[in-house]
């Protein structure tokens, strides 16, 4: 039994079994559908390189615009014609064209379950024509205007996403977390300077100034991760010097200082853990608007350079295409809102659970 | 209370100065603007004195302070492509960029705030429910998605509204509604959040005591307190609105000033480019300045804090 005498209480461990059940009566209300989600988009992040099914750089152009699976093929009425002009090709299709064979193969198959000859087709008639092919497995999410993937390119675009999250969360909250512990302890002149440089880094307008500097030193993955992260960190410092303003006026702050502890232990021992809970709240919430501010950099063609599929630029490539291929912007779209979504819900599930104090900041 | 609007007006100078500081850096690191402007053929003695023209024979600290002189004039240079004043290409694309947010701030505050009065009222009701639906859609999808969407279904699919540009004045509705999607989902939750807490305390109970109507309690007393919470958050999403509506200018080709910098950018075309960042910072840091003082007037606890 541990025992902690330093107050005159004996404050005894709590049993196993109470802490388990009091740790699963706090899972039960764990939003288990954002769980499921997230779990299943860190496993396909991670696996990328063995699940996908095809190459997410590469295509065969003769598999562009395929659609989903669930897709079936799509016919217009097309105009008989010798030679098709340029420009009049989705109105109009040539005598023993391929197109051709196969529309007047549908034709006779029609006649013959109606009981009549076919017709004869002669130029100036109009034609069923199939302009699209049904989806197929090979393909579940279909592909893209260069024959890649769509499912493939998701997959690794997960990774890319994560990537980019963890790393700007690595490095923005370890700065933003430091610069908050310094704040909140020294308090003063340094208080002043920190928080003020905060103010100032949280009203920059980031997207612009971003896309400055990715046309004048151009495109990177560190310059991307590197604007992220300065992006983020006034968020943790703010965060983190509050709760540091609370917990060093507490009594084990003042013992730590008496037993002749440095600065830096008292921060980074004594300090640090305090402010965990909050870090881990702070960070998930944090992960989705990164994810967001990612993806609207590389939409805009300023984010990761391609030939990686990053969700933002698959969405760019779709957007022109609507028309006739919906799925290449509507996916990666859908993937993003799935994934911000999910984080939003965990992360506020962990704040309830973890760190209710922080629920009055939103 | 002055010394909060000191140091927010502190804080605002210095925002502005660092963008500019990047803009005027990154200029330069870009390249020698004389490369655009002459071509090939030109000698060393026209190179020279373009350089002279345009101040860059003078060291950088010069250049700065002339390129700052110049701004608080309003003069952003000429554009490289159009051959005219940046000022007069960006006037004209801040009016249409005005005019698309305050739409959208329109349509999401008359959506949003009931949305959030009523969630708060009837709690885990239908509204609420269908309040926090709208909420965790706007939060999660990026914008510029939910504006290609909004195209596929209405200019695409069902051909009822245009999918891009300003020529007709209906063309500004899917734009607005993708905009202001996002804003819908921060009104309804600031809303809904300080009505809950005002709900509870003790003055409200008062005003139920002495007999007030619900619709009074509700829309008098609760509702002009719940504003005051709701206000700060709002001056920070407010100038988001600004900063985000780039992405959804782009999806919708609207002529605003989100568009001409990612146009200008394309183009190098930097002394536009350069003119419409410290345009759209000053509105950024602006709108939420604006807010902050408002925020202080409001509420005696910020002024005498």
């Amino acid at each position: 039994m541990e025992a902690d005498t330093t107050n005159g209480t004996v404050i005894t461990r709590e049993p196993f079994g109470l802490r388990a059940r009091r740790m699963l009566r706090r899972m039960r209300n764990m939003p288990i559908l954002a769980v499921t989600v997230l779990t299943i988009l860190v496993i396909c992040a991670i696996t990328a390189s063995w699940i996908s099914p095809h190459d997410p750089v590469s295509g065969d152009l003769a598999d562009r615009v395929l659609p989903p699976i669930w897709e079936g093929p799509k016919f217009a009425t097309q105009t008989v014609v010798n030679e098709v002009e340029i420009g009049q090709r989705f109105r109009q299709v040539e005598i023993g064209s391929k197109d051709f064979e196969e529309a007047m193969a549908l034709e006779e198959a029609k006649a013959a379950e109606k009981g009549q000859p076919a017709r004869s087709i002669t130029v100036g008639d109009t034609l069923e024509v199939r302009i699209r092919d049904a989806g197929s497995s090979r393909f579940i999410l279909g592909t893209d205007h260069l024959g890649r993937d769509i499912l493939s390119r998701l997959f690794y675009g997960a990774r890319i996403s994560l990537v980019v999250a963890l790393i700007t969360l690595g490095v923005g909250g370890t700065i933003g977390t430091f610069a908050g512990l310094l704040a909140g302890y020294y308090g003063g002149w340094v208080d002043e300077l920190l928080m003020r440089t905060v103010d100032v880094f949280l009203s920059l307008p980031y997207l612009l100034v971003a896309l400055v500097l990715v046309v004048s030193i151009g495109q990177s993955f560190g310059l991307i991760v590197g604007i992220l992260s300065v992006f983020i960190w006034p968020l943790f410092a703010r965060v983190v010097r509050g709760e540091v303003l609370q917990l060093k006026s507490m009594d084990y702050i003042a013992l730590a200082r008496v037993s002749g502890a440095g600065t830096l232990r008292i921060l980074l021992v004594h300090l640090f853990p305090g402010v965990i809970n909050t870090l881990i709240v702070i960070g998930t919430l944090n992960v989705g608007i990164v994810i967001l501010v990612e993806a609207a950099l590389s939409f805009l063609g300023a984010g990761v350079p391609p030939p990686t599929p990053a969700w933002g630029s698959m969405v760019a490539d779709g957007r022109d295409r609507l028309a006739d291929a919906w799925w290449i912007a509507t996916m990666p779209g859908l993937a993003i809102a799935f994934t911000v979504m999910s984080l939003n819900i965990f992360g506020d599930w962990l704040r309830d659970t973890l760190d209710p104090r922080l629920r009055q900041l939103n | 209370m002055q010394r909060f609007l000191v140091r927010r007006f502190f804080t605002t100078i210095l925002t502005v100065l660092i963008v500019s500081v990047i803009i005027f850096a990154m200029a330069r690191v870009a390249g020698d603007p004389r490369t655009l402007l002459m071509g090939p053929l030109s000698t060393a003695e026209q190179w020279d004195l373009l350089g002279k023209k345009l101040g860059l024979d003078k060291p950088y600290y010069q250049q700065y302070g002339i390129f700052i002189w110049n701004l608080v004039q309003g003069d952003f240079g000429d554009s490289i492509f159009e051959h005219r004043p940046a000022r007069e290409i960006i006037g004209e694309k801040l009016r249409n960029t005005v005019e698309l947010g305050v739409v959208s701030l329109a349509w999401s505050t008359l959506v949003g705030v009931p949305l959030g009065i009523i969630g708060a009222v009837r709690r885990d009701g239908f509204i609420d429910r269908f309040g926090k639906a709208l909420a965790l859609i706007g939060q999660a999808a990026p914008s510029f998605w939910l504006g290609i969407m909004l195209i596929f279904f209405f200019a695409v699919r069902l051909e009822w509204l245009p999918p891009s540009g300003r020529d007709e004045p209906k063309a500004i509705i899917l734009p607005a509604i993708t905009i202001g999607w996002f804003f819908i989902a921060v009104n309804m939750r600031l809303i809904r959040s300080s009505m809950l807490d005002v709900l509870d305390s003790e003055y409200i109970k008062l005003a139920r005591a002495k007999g007030a109507s619900e619709r009074a309690v509700i829309w008098m007393h609760a509702l002009k307190n719940a504003l005051i919470p709701a206000l700060t958050f709002f001056g920070v999403s407010l100038s988001s609105l600004i900063a985000g509506s780039v992405t959804v200018e782009i999806v919708f080709a609207w002529p605003g000033l989100g568009r001409q910098a990612v146009t200008s950018m394309l183009a190098s075309d930097y002394p536009v480019l350069q003119g419409v960042v410290i345009v759209l910072t000053l509105m950024y840091v602006g709108t939420a300045l604006l807010v902050d003082i408002l925020y202080a007037f409001i509420d005696p606890r910020i002024r005498y804090g």
